[in-house]
């Protein structure tokens, strides 16, 4: 996906407006900003995050105001309303990863890394985050919205390895 | 160790075998006659018969299903709605995603179940933005049912419409709570609504509502093969079947299991086909038993069973099932400020003590953590904790949703502890220094 450019192109318009259609069927005629959540997804798929021109636009389609969009846009953690580095790399350090090893996970992707958790980067833009349901098969992460679990240094290594 | 009551397994008995997430296996195995058998009844029976089998919802609150149902109006003219809660995201739970990717047309068929049972045309799933693979399991059998005519004009055959569409959230713990995952479905930020109001009467669009936990629903396609009173005398007192819980922490084998209602707590964590205890020389210092707003239990509380009303004495709850074990080596008070940074971080914010009171708390704890912390620390942090949700017993919330009283029980539980949090505060340190996490917090 090296779709990252902000402005919506013809195409990029065209795509969210059959989306948006077929989303639509899902929902009571009256209610159309209902599908807010998935037409936000559905932007980001195509842009890489919510380019604010696509964030009206998703207003627009759905008969709502840019600022609500824009308030869901931002409430969401898996949103972006910047553009993130190429790859979004998600650690879990909640109780259960943390009795598992997580925080010298964490720790130990920081300095294979060089980078501070929270920091977005060009390429990589790693994060900590709450469960993600693997808490029996901890500690665990998410790349790019994969998910990885029962978490080792090799494992990780060979992960992290593939990440050009 | 072995246990005590052997467990007939129903909600996970399929599962080893590969095919059971596709219609074809399912089918193979009995898929879609209890479906077929209830479209065959009276509504008013299968509500019946599912208040008879003592189910209660196994999203968190333990609630009785059927009675859940009962409150839906009858005489109200506007669209019902069924809402099947997958938003799995407390601490420590890991049990409705692994139904999702080995089992999903018992949710499915569930989903039928319950639709004709409420009179609900339109169910929608709402499931945790992270599920990738998840959703997409869920996706491809909610595309084979309605290829197969089960699910669409009408339900298999029947002259009863039913629409069954998978939304996925974003990323926002409270939409689990069901009236903030209402808001969610209807496209706006995850905050939850002061109730009365309940969803039953004024939920989603307005319309009257109803929320289920994804193993609830998936639990009804057994409940009607094996018959109401069988389900209920497999369960205890007023809990009836099986329930799935996630081990996690310091045991052998972590991983989630199906227990009985009368699986006790050390069961779990020592039996074989269980936890297999912890290493050696290592010994249970606190559990929590229902997810990570559950007080946290002793290593003497442990002889408690899984069934909902069992915690009610020891002032802790079943929860969502996700049972966390510390051992002797793990430091207390840098799980509780694990815990409660969580809640910090995922409070929406309407409400002033559980806004305020979360990230306050967090601050207090680290402090104490770092060796920073005094006595007059310890009092504000449970002065604070009282003031959210004052304890025991559980219920006493002073927010518009129990996220409020979830960090506030977390600090709550941990009390029991006490002697920890002065022994850093006395120390100037923390006692375990650069290991606080117990037998397996080493990353390897
Ligand atoms: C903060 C909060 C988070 C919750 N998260 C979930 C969740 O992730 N999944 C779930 O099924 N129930 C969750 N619940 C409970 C729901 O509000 C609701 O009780 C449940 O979905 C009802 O289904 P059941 O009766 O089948 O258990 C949560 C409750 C609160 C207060
Ligand atoms: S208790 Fe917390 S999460 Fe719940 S509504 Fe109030 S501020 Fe939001
Ligand atoms: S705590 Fe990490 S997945 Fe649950």
């Amino acid at each position: 996906m090296e779709m990252h450019h902000a402005a919506m192109t013809a195409d990029d318009t065209a795509r969210l407006e059959q989306g948006i259609a077929k989303l639509l069927e899902r929902y009571p005629k009256d209610r159309k900003s209902a599908a807010m959540l998935p037409a936000l997804r559905l932007l980001q798929e195509i842009k890489g995050w919510l380019v604010p021109d696509g964030v009206k636009r998703v207003a627009t389609l759905l008969e709502t105001t840019p600022e609500r969009a824009h308030e869901v846009a931002t409430f969401y953690i898996m949103y972006f309303t910047e553009k993130p580095g190429r790859y979004v790399i998600d650690v879990c350090t909640n109780l259960p990863c943390a009795l598992r090893g997580a925080e010298g996970m964490l720790k130990y992707m920081e300095a294979k890394l060089g980078t501070v958790a929270g920091t977005n980067g060009d390429k990589f833009y790693l994060r900590e985050t709450e469960c993600l349901a693997s808490c029996g098969t901890a500690p665990c992460m998410q790349v790019n919205e994969d998910h990885h679990e029962n978490l080792t240094k090799a494992k990780v290594d060979a992960i992290l390895e593939k990440l050009s | 160790m072995s246990l005590q009551h052997p467990v007939e397994k129903i909600v996970t008995r399929y599962w080893p075998h590969k095919d059971q997430n596709t219609l074809k296996g399912y089918k193979s195995r009995g898929g879609y006659q209890q479906l077929a058998k209830a479209l065959g009844q009276e509504p008013a029976a299968i509500i019946d018969a599912v208040k008879k089998s003592n189910l209660r919802g196994r999203g968190g609150a333990g609630f009785p299903t059927g009675l859940k149902w009962s409150f839906l109006p009858k005489d109200n003219p506007k669209p019902k709605y069924l809402c099947i809660n997958a938003d799995e995201s407390e601490p420590g739970t890991a049990k409705d995603r692994f139904i999702l990717e080995n089992d999903p047309h018992s949710l499915l068929e569930g989903i039928g179940i319950a639709c004709w049972a409420l009179g609900a045309h339109t169910c929608y799933i709402y499931a945790r933005g992270e599920f990738k693979h998840p959703s997409a399991v869920l996706d491809k059998a909610i595309a084979e049912a309605y290829a197969d005519g089960i699910f669409g004009k009408k339900l298999l055959g029947k002259d009863f419409e039913l629409n069954v569409y998978q939304v996925r959230g974003a990323g926002a713990y409270i939409c689990g709570e069901e009236t903030a995952l209402l808001e969610s479905l209807e496209g706006k930020k995850g905050w939850p609504r002061l109730k009365p109001p309940f969803p039953a009467v004024v939920g989603l669009f307005g319309c009257p509502t109803i929320v289920n936990n994804v193993e609830t629903i998936s639990t009804l396609p057994a409940l009607f093969e094996k018959g109401p009173e069988w389900f209920a005398n497999l369960g205890s007192g007023k809990s009836g079947g099986n329930r799935l819980v996630t081990l996690s922490g310091a045991v052998n084998r972590p991983g989630t299991f199906e227990v009985g209602m009368k699986t006790t707590l050390k069961e779990l964590i020592y039996a074989e086909e269980y936890g297999q205890g912890l290493p050696p020389g290592r010994a249970v210092k606190g559990v929590i038993p229902g997810g990570s707003s559950a007080p946290v239990l002793t290593a003497d509380e442990l002889g408690v069973a899984m069934e909902f009303d069992a915690f009610k004495p020891l002032n802790s709850m079943a929860g969502s099932g996700g049972v966390i074990v510390m051992d002797d080596m793990c430091c207390m008070v840098r799980s509780l400020w694990r815990v409660v940074r969580f809640y910090a971080e995922e409070s929406c914010g309407q409400c002033t003590p559980c806004r305020d009171g979360q990230p306050w708390m967090t601050r207090i704890l680290r402090k104490i953590e770092e060796g920073r912390g005094t006595r007059e620390d310890l009092e504000t942090l449970q002065h604070v904790a009282t003031s959210m949700a004052p304890y025991p017993p559980i219920g006493l919330g002073n927010t518009i949703c129990a996220l409020g009283d979830s960090g506030a029980l977390a600090v709550h539980g941990f009390m029991k502890f006490k002697r920890e949090f002065e022994q850093h505060i006395e120390e100037k340190r923390c006692p375990f220094g650069e290991r606080p996490w117990g037998a397996f917090g080493d990353f390897q």
